[in-house]
């Protein structure tokens, strides 16, 4: 079976054009308005959208993220209302892929089993859990494999060819190649080291590769853009949340995402899509 | 026993306490390496490192050597005799590990973890501390080898601690309040684990306690033995036998892991862990995650968390900043569940009451955290019998502590 994930890559790869991966934290700055934008997202230009689950120890996250996550959770964010706001979403649109992203211990505390049900119930496509590393696999990546999610690995600058392959073993739908060692948000990567670290990956797998941390411009993502299957953009989009709620929240947070977007979008529509 | 409300599996009782973890860190269902793919080829490395300088006889020669002349170790085990007859029981020792050089047992871990860092070429310490004894232990071997030094601290702890602030900055740290949170140890911790994930290649992440990811539980808990292994041997010289009781205070169960571990299998020695029960378990304001937790997952391994029906972490409280950390190393919530060791609160007022026993009583001004190790044995004591002997690790002088207590004793000073 090709899931969301897999026909979302198959297509851009006819269009010739990296995906631009959006993130933003479930129930920031409120459900309400955190839904709107979700569902706005698509129209505005991302191709795939990876919701944060939020959680109050996030240790990979700089300030944005982690403001986002305690803003929602300040605002009654809980693992149920995050995978309604999925069912929600999924009520009007079927086709573009949403993957959760966050820690493991809210997953665990809801049960893996259940978690895992739930979450395709709702409609989740993948999942992309930060304090997993390929050790730790039977804890969530297997069984959610065996139900049918697709489970994103992280690589990193620190992950070498010897120890790439373990990182593919269990990794499906896309690969995500974190491109500082760094925390979310900080500096900007260096775009000719990020494309050697894509080739360096192709080398080991036919998967997509994206490449996210540090890129906030149009003209980042058309540069990073070039030489990857996708762009992922988060803490711009949070950082803007944060910025419109102090000007009243609500529509400001929507308008405020959806531009930032779309530009976002043209800037990976410049790009030309590195033949594989 | 009762069997109600037991997991089967914790029923299984091990043929020794004293084997875990196994390869993959694992103490029974706790610890493991739950962390960013970005650290974890670096975790891999230090268990290398590790690995061979356990077995390496120039390294122990290098760490007992320092051990004994930097630290001055061994720590006496000192009968406490008016005390004990004050309290009208068991006979009561302490271990003085807070005689040590830098006040508390923190400096056994950080001479061993020094010189693993410059094993692999580590050029830059980084580290979390609560009270601050782990922050200027710390400071202090950095200061001795010559390597820069971060110490990332909760803004609430760098008012309460003042003076240990003071300390490592004139041991040449630099002292980075978190303000996220409510500034406490955990975190200083999720501080440290970021910057430790964007300096992977110079850095080395000096744990203070006895958790995080594997090998971190094992390791720190293998530089702290030396306070049980010192404490049997001293212990058979004075007594001619082992004791009948151990207790400690646990904040991430370092000191209490140290005076533990060499006597696990020593199945007449009842063993006794003492959590921060702050202002008492009925509310938020207490630390005791053995106690009024549940397992989850936490800076990188698999422990009790004090946390909500969402697995979102709370943030604990305590008198003592040392204690004020939401989790528990992993070998301890191992033998909570296993039942070898018992785990207990103690209030706040009880530790600032036995702080103040034991100044009159003994002229050791304890820390706030054996404090609460001395609030239990208070209890025990006279309930047992003139001819039990309990050892009590005394693991941190009380000089960082003074303030907090007049404030609490409303004292001005
Ligand atoms: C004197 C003293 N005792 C105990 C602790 C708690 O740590 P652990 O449980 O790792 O021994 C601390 C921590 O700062 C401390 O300074």
């Amino acid at each position: 079976m090709t899931t969301r994930i897999e026909a979302r890559f198959a297509r851009l790869k006819e269009e010739g054009r990296p995906a631009l991966v959006t993130f933003v934290m479930a129930g920031d700055p409120d459900h309400e308005t955190a839904l709107k934008i979700v569902e706005a997202l698509p129209a505005a230009g991302a191709d795939v959208i990876e919701l944060g689950m939020p959680f109050s120890d996030p240790m990979a996250d700089g300030p944005s993220i982690q403001k986002a996550g305690l803003r929602a959770l300040k605002a009654g964010a809980s693992m149920q209302r995050t995978l309604s706001l999925v069912k929600d979403f999924r009520k009007g649109d079927g086709d573009t892929p949403i993957i959760l992203m966050g820690y493991f211990n809210p997953i665990y505390i809801y049960g893996v089993e259940a978690f895992v049900k739930d979450a395709l119930e709702a409609g989740v496509d993948g999942l992309i859990v930060v304090d997993l590393p390929p050790e730790m696999d039977d804890e969530l990546c297997l069984p959610a494999l065996d139900a049918g999610l697709n489970f994103i690995r992280l690589a990193t600058p620190t992950t070498d060819d010897k120890r790439l392959p373990a990182v593919l073993k269990n990794t499906s739908g896309f690969v995500y190649y974190v491109s500082i060692t760094g925390i979310t948000g900080s500096a900007a990567p260096d775009a000719g080291k990020v494309a050697a670290a894509v080739s360096r990956i192709k080398r080991h797998t036919d998967l997509p590769v994206c490449v996210g941390f540090g890129v906030r411009t149009a003209e980042q993502a058309a540069e990073i853009g070039g030489n990857a299957d996708g762009v992922v953009v988060g803490s711009a989009l949070v950082s803007a949340i944060e910025a419109s709620s102090e000007k009243g929240g609500g529509d400001a947070a929507l308008k405020a995402v959806t531009d930032i977007v779309a530009s976002l979008a043209e800037g990976v529509r410049s790009a030309r899509l590195a033949k594989p | 026993m009762s069997q109600k409300g037991q997991n089967p599996v914790n029923q299984q009782l091990p043929n020794s306490f004293r084997a875990g973890p196994d390869e993959e860190g694992r103490f029974g269902l706790f610890g493991g390496r739950f962390v960013a793919e970005t650290l974890m080829p670096l975790i891999l490395d230090l268990q290398e490192h590790w690995n061979a300088a356990r077995k390496d006889p120039e390294f122990k020669a290098e760490l007992d050597g320092l051990n004994r002349h930097y630290i001055g170790r061994p720590s006496p085990l000192y009968y406490a005799e008016r005390l004990t007859e004050e309290l009208g029981g068991a006979k009561i020792y302490f271990k003085r590990d807070e005689l040590n050089h830098t006040g508390s047992h923190k400096i056994n871990n950080c001479v061993g973890q020094i010189l693993l860092a410059r094993k692999m070429g580590k050029t830059r310490i980084i580290a979390e501390t609560g009270a601050g004894q782990h922050g200027v232990a710390t400071a202090t071997v950095c200061a001795r080898f010559g390597l820069p030094c971060v110490v990332y601290m909760g803004a609430t702890d760098v008012e309460r601690q003042a003076p240990n602030v003071f300390r490592m900055k004139l041991l040449g740290a630099e002292v980075i309040p978190v303000t996220a949170g409510h500034g406490t140890l955990k975190d200083a911790m999720n501080e440290a684990l970021r910057d430790w994930v964007t300096n992977v290649d110079s850095t080395y992440y000096l744990i203070g306690t006895a958790a995080g990811p594997h090998p971190y539980p094992e390791l720190v808990r293998e530089f702290q033995s030396v306070i049980g292994k010192e404490t049997r041997e001293q212990m058979m010289a004075a007594e001619g036998r082992l004791p009948d009781m151990l207790v400690a205070a646990v904040g991430g169960g370092s000191n209490a892991i140290g005076l533990f571990h060499p006597f696990l299998d020593d199945k007449d020695v009842s063993i006794v862990g003492v959590e921060a029960g702050g202002k008492g378990l009925e509310g938020e304001e207490h630390c005791a995650s053995l106690t009024a937790g549940a397992p989850g997952v936490l800076h990188g391994n698999r422990t009790y968390l004090l946390q909500n029906s969402d697995g979102q972490i709370k943030e604990g409280h305590s008198i003592s900043a040392g204690l004020d950390y939401p989790g528990i190393g992993p070998e301890h919530s191992w033998l909570k569940d296993t039942r070898r060791v018992e785990y207990v609160p103690i209030m706040d007022q009880e530790a600032l009451a036995a702080f103040q026993m034991l100044t009159r009583t003994e002229g050791i001004i304890p820390a706030l955290e054996p404090a609460h190790a001395l609030a239990e044995v208070i209890k025990r004591a006279p309930k047992m019998d003139r001819d039990q002997i309990i050892v009590m690790n005394l693991c941190g002088r009380g000089d960082k502590d003074v303030h907090t207590v007049a404030k609490h004793l409303g004292m001005e000073i």
